[in-house]
Parts: structure tokens; sequence; C-alpha cells
């Protein structure tokens, strides 16, 4: 079955006992047992609800893993995820990593004694000297958040393996439908499903899928007594948006390369960053594990006065934080989504005071276009 | 936009109104639903109701007894079930006209009493094709009023208003709201006055949809075109498979180029849909196809993303006579699929392996 089709029928494409084309939203927080002595499939809706069990196996099912499971945040299902581990153990950590991933781990998991190393993803050679016999993870985005580097996926699983490392990525701006990286070996994939897979900038949702089932009950066991669940509400709204998660990816990718050609071609754009340009960086590797670009493009406007002036002028993108909605986005990485981030850190990283990131939605092109032309000129 | 769960409204002072009084008059999330309907279908004003039929129910307010109204005849189910026991005991009558066939439309068009024309086009489920520039150029100028359901084409195929005709009535619960999750209706009307009677019946009778299903209705909007766009193109393959395909005796589908009709939407160059139906050698296989399909669900309804088939005879159109159901094709041979938007070769394999 294509993923265009999984994405329609992987979960529970119809309610069991009355053939509901659409799951019922469970919005009940205990089950009554029909017999006391032998537990039903279901107790207590934090240790599991039908609804969010059929999101979690729709996105297990979409990522070719083992098990899935829904959070009521990226970041819920991050932290989750890093509770797997215990205080003394070392984390090697993409240096371009989403700025709240950076947040808890420097901030909250310190304080756990989670030890953490920032390496370049991008280059294998450096990234591995960061690993020393108390490393038990690798943890890397790629396309990275907001520059768009791209890091070898077979490359880090490989190095995973050969260290006895769990590599965990997190697939948010690719999406099962572009990449699957637990196909190319890694063991985690997390997912801010507020993003493309809810697409709609309606909701708040996390999702971790594992490969393997052992590893799976484990996280399993976290997401029960941790309980930073998913509602039935928001879990059946994620499973709403997926089902056009195909076609808007194709979409606003479509759109999202015409507009970074376009932006490639303006005089007061200094650089243009997207997978999808042949100058990109990374962008054979990209081809080789990815099935597209994607709909997030970075541009770099020379200074701080020049990205507010955009952000003040565009009339049809929402100035907001986010990205992966219907609706174009436009942010301010250096005070938005890389706010936390220390500002030497943050430059280090490339992550300049002139830098924009435009999530491209499903408006029409022409208009985009016209919008950001307006407000650059 | 958010989803104003409220059933009234208080008021800054006596005499005054925020704009919102009560729910049932008017909601936020409704009113932005309705906007968004009128503005899709190039309309004046829209109207957002609990269900398709209450949509079409509020339309027929209308009219009023000793008033006769021109019906397609192979109409929906429902639509003629809401005509034949409702209305026409109240002294409303319909009647029933081929409405892909111009001259018989001409000559009903001169019986007595007629204030209104209300055509399904493509037609449920023999998608068959109304002429609906030619019709509202001939109503008019007796002041007969047009009336589309356009719940098969919606805004992206079809464009009934710019067509002459008056009011367009949907079930958006189909492609307009698009997941079969949702129970919606929706009227637009192009004038005013028009406007200020749906309006006023709208509040009398209080078929309005909640500010929920108004919510997810807005969100199923949002990916219409996308939607439409990739079922239509799965629906063009499957038709052309069908029609290849030993078993099959007979496929309708208006992007065919045997389907005669096609010319008429060809005009707008906006599509021809994602309903197809068909007509396999023997009824005995009916049984076999229903229950071994695997990607398609076997269910009533149509127009969402999942790709539903079902058996007109017994479900859509019981409610229709069996002589008239055989005079127009709708026999016990007759399936009828809703494509939606899965992998089209998934959607074929599904259909090879029961065929």
């Amino acid at each position: 079955m294509k993923t265009q089709t999984k994405l329609i029928h992987s979960g529970r494409d119809r309610d069991p006992y009355t053939g509901a084309s659409s799951i019922p939203i469970y919005q009940t927080s205990t089950f009554a047992q029909p017999d006391p002595e032998h537990r039903g499939p279901y107790d207590y809706a934090r240790s599991g609800n039908p609804t969010r069990e059929a999101l979690e196996h729709s996105i297990a099912a979409l990522e070719s893993g083992a098990v899935g499971l829904a959070f009521s945040s990226g970041m819920a299902a991050t932290s989750s995820v890093l509770l797997l581990f215990k205080p003394g153990d070392h984390l090697v950590v993409g240096s371009d990593i989403y700025g709240g991933t950076y947040r808890i781990l420097t901030g909250l998991f310190k304080r756990w004694q989670l030890d953490v190393t920032f390496a370049d993803s991008t280059d294998q050679e450096s990234f591995q000297r960061a690993i020393t016999p108390a490393t038990k993870a690798l943890f890397i985005e790629t396309p990275a958040n907001p520059l768009l580097n791209i890091t070898d996926l077979r490359a880090m699983a490989a190095i995973a393996r050969n260290h006895g490392l769990l590599a965990i990525t997190d697939n948010t701006f690719m999406t099962p439908y572009l990449q699957r990286p637990l196909e190319l070996g890694f063991d985690i994939v997390v997912h801010s499903a507020t993003k493309f897979l809810g697409g709609h900038s309606d909701l708040i949702a996390g999702l971790a899928v594992t490969r393997d089932e052992a590893l799976g009950r484990q996280l399993g066991a976290i997401q029960n007594a941790f309980g930073a669940i998913l509602g039935p509400q928001d879990s059946w709204l994620v499973q709403r948006g997926m089902k056009t998660l195909g076609v808007r990816m194709e979409a606003q990718q479509k759109t999202a390369g015409e507009i970074a050609r376009w932006l490639q071609g303006h005089p007061a754009v200094k650089h243009v960053y997207y997978p999808g340009l042949p100058d990109h960086h990374g962008r054979n590797i990209h081809e080789r594990q990815a099935a597209g670009a994607g709909a997030v493009v970075s541009f770099e406007l020379g200074g701080r006065p020049a990205v507010l002036k955009l952000l003040k002028q565009t009339k049809l993108t929402l100035p907001a934080v986010s990205l992966g909605g219907v609706e174009s986005i436009l942010s301010y990485p250096a005070m938005m989504s890389h706010a936390a981030l220390p500002e030497s850190e943050r430059l280090e990283r490339g992550i300049t005071n002139g830098l924009a990131r435009l999530s491209v939605g499903l408006e029409a092109k022409e208009d985009l276009i016209a919008d950001l032309e307006s407000a650059l000129n | 936009m958010p989803i104003y769960q409220t059933a009234s409204f208080s008021h800054p002072a006596l005499g005054q109104s925020t704009g919102f009084d009560y729910s049932r008059t008017s909601n936020p999330t409704r009113l932005a639903l309705e906007e968004t309907l009128a503005g899709a279908d190039g309309g004046f004003k829209g109207f957002a109701f609990a269900s398709g039929l209450a949509a079409i129910d509020t339309v027929l307010h209308l009219f009023k007894a000793g008033d006769r109204l021109l019906v397609t005849e192979d109409l929906y189910g429902g639509t003629f079930r809401l005509l034949d026991k409702v209305f026409r005991p109240l002294g409303f009558d319909a009647i029933y006209v081929d409405t892909s066939n111009i001259e018989a439309v001409k000559e009903a068009l001169r019986q007595p009493g007629v204030k209104g024309i209300f055509i399904e086009t493509p037609s449920n489920p023999l998608l068959r094709i109304a002429d609906i520039r030619a019709i509202a150029s001939l109503a008019r100028p007796h002041g007969i009023l047009t009336i589309v359901d356009n719940t098969f084409l919606t805004p992206v195929s079809q464009r009934p208003l710019a067509l002459g005709a008056d009011i367009t009535v949907y079930s958006a619960t189909k492609y307009l709201a698009g997941h079969n999750d949702v129970v919606a209706g929706a009227v637009v009307v192009n004038t005013p006055e028009l406007a200020e009677r749906i309006g006023f019946f709208q509040n009398a009778i209080g078929a309005i949809l909640g500010p929920q299903d108004s919510w997810l209705t807005l969100r199923g909007l949002k990916t219409l075109p996308l939607r439409i766009h990739k079922q239509q193109e799965n629906a063009g393959r499957i038709a052309t498979w069908l029609g290849t395909h030993p078993h099959v005796r007979r496929v309708y589908y208006p992007g065919l180029p045997s389907h005669p009709g096609r010319d008429i939407l060809d005009r707008e160059h906006l599509g021809f849909g994602s309903m197809v139906a068909f007509e396999v050698d023997s009824a005995s296989r009916i049984p076999g196809i229903l229950s071994g399909v695997k990607v398609f669900l076997f269910a009533e309804s149509l127009g969402g993303v999942e790709s539903l088939i079902t058996y007109p005879a017994v479900q859509t159109h019981a409610d229709i006579a069996p002589d008239i159901r055989d005079r127009l094709g709708i026999n016990d041979r007759l399936l009828r699929l809703s494509i939606g938007i899965e992998d089209g070769n998934d959607l074929i394999n599904d259909l090879a392996a029961i065929l």
C-alpha cells in the first residue's frame, strides 16, 4: 500500500462497533470493567484510549515502526523520549536541534545529570569524536531548523550501530510522507504533530515512534507513568489532518520550490536555504533519503530591520511561530524559535539577525510572491 | 477561528447589540463558514444548516401551497422523500423531468403554476448533466427560480450562480467538509432579496449548523481544491479502467468521451467530479464486491477523502418506486463509487481483485 493510501486507511478507518467512517471521539477518563478479575483492553484513558490508539497505530504504520505513541506536544514527546535515559548517561545532539529541545536538554535534563554534547551532525568525523563511553544515544534533525542543514541519516544510523547507541531523530519538517528514518536504521522518530501532520495550525500535539517493540513498550510505560498524553479531541483532529497530509505536502512543497527560486533572484535576498535548490549544501544526501524538499524555506536579508519590515509589511503570511499549516507562516528565528539560544551560540550556528523563515502554505503561488515582493521592495 | 460554543451573547446596554444576540439567529463561527461559502460560490450570501436536507427544506419554504416545482427525475432519494412525503401533502407538487434534456425542460416549464426548477447536476447516481446556463435563461423571464444542488461538483468544478442560477444548495457533509465526519448543509443565494428571505427562514425554522460542525466544515474547506483535484484525477483513471473490464457492462462518468453531457461540463474546464457509477454484468456479483473491497468502504454518503462504494437500488435510492428506478437505469447491477484521495493504483487494484 502506498503512503497516500496509508494516510487514509492505516489507523482505524472505520469504527469496529458501528462502522462509522470517522473514529469516535472517546471523551472518557475511565472504562467499566466487565470482569473484575480480568482487565479489559482499556481501563483508564491515560493508559490507553481508543481514539488516541487509532492515531498511534496510524503513525506507527506510516513511519514503518512497531509502536507509535501520542503526546500532548512535540516537546512532551521529546521529553518522554529523554526519560528513557538515566543520570550519568550522555547524548550527542546535533548542534542545530530545535530551540525547545536545546532548552530542555541544557535546562531541565541537565539538572537530572543527563550529559549532552552538541556536535555538527553534518560532519560525521567531528560528530563521532563527541561520543564517549557514557554515550547512550544520538539525537539529530534533518533538514534542521532553520537553515535546513542536511544530515546523512544512513551514516548516522551506522555510527549509532557501531557504538551501540540509540539513534533518535526529529522528523517534523519532512513527515513520513517524505522521509522515513526508521527504514534507514533509526530507532526513534519524534514529531511535533502540531506542524504538517495536524496541518491546520489548530492544535498542539506530539508523536513518537519506535522501530522496535521492546523499546516501544519502555516508552509506552513512560507515556503512562509521566502522563503527557494527547487528549481524545486532539487525537481525532490530528488524524483528520493526516488524511490530507499527502495532498497538502505535494502542493506546499511545489509552491515552496517556486518561491525559493524566486527569492534567489531577488536583489534584497542575500541567500536562500532550501533543500530543493541545486546549490543547497547536502542536497544529494537529502535526495537519497527523502522523497521531496519539504515546504520550509529560509532566507537571509542582511539584518534585523529588513526582517522586521518584511514581517510588518506582508499581508498574507502570518507573522508567527510554528510552521506546517495550510496558511503560510513567516517567522523570525532569532526572536522566535531560537530565542532560547544564547546570542553567541545562535550567531555561531548561522542563525543571524537577518534570517527569515517561511513555512509555505496552500495559498496560490502568485499571491504569495506578490505579497513578498511588495514587502521586500 | 474560535469555536463560539455559546447560545447567547450579552448586550452592552439596552437597545445595543454586539451584532450577535442568540446563536440560532447568528453565531460568529457559523458566520465565518457562511461568508466563506458565499465567497467560494461567488454568491451574495451563504447559510449553513444542520444537514443537506435541512438546507433544501429551508429553501423549499420559498414556495407555497399551489406552487409547483420542476425537479431532476433521477435525484437524490432524500430530496425525493422530502418532496413526496413532506411537501406534497401540503399541496406543493413536484414535476419530475429529465433535466439533461433541454427540450423536455422547455416543455415542462410551460406547465401552470411552476415557480421553481430544482436541478441536480451531475445527477445521482447516473451522473446525467443538465445545462444550467440554458435552463436558467429559460426560467428567468418567467420569474421561475433556478435552484441547483451542487453537492457533487462543488464550486471548485462548477459555479452555478455564475451560470445564471439563483440558489445553490449543498450537502456540505460531502466534498465541502470532505472527511466523512460532519453532517451539514449549505445554501448560497445570488441576491439581497433572496438572502433576506432565506435568512428569515433559517432563523424562523431554526435548522442551523452548530458551532463545532461549522468549524470542522471550515477546516475541511481549506483543503477542498487539493482534495477535489486528486479525487478527479483518480476518478478519471478508475472510470477509464472500468470501461475496459470484461465484467463491467457500462460506466457512467462525465469525463469519459462517450458520456452524454460531457461537452456541457467541458465548456467551463473545471473538471468532471469524482463520482463514478458502473453496471456489472450480473447482480450476483454485487454481494461479493461489497464484502470483498478492502480499500473502499461499503457505506452511504460520498465526497470524503476515503473512497466509498454504494449500492444505490438498496441504499440511497430505495425510496424511489422500482418501476421508476428501472426506467432510469438504477437497477440491481448498478454500483456507485465515490473516489477518495488514496493512491489511484491501490484503488484500481482493490477493484481488480474483486471484479
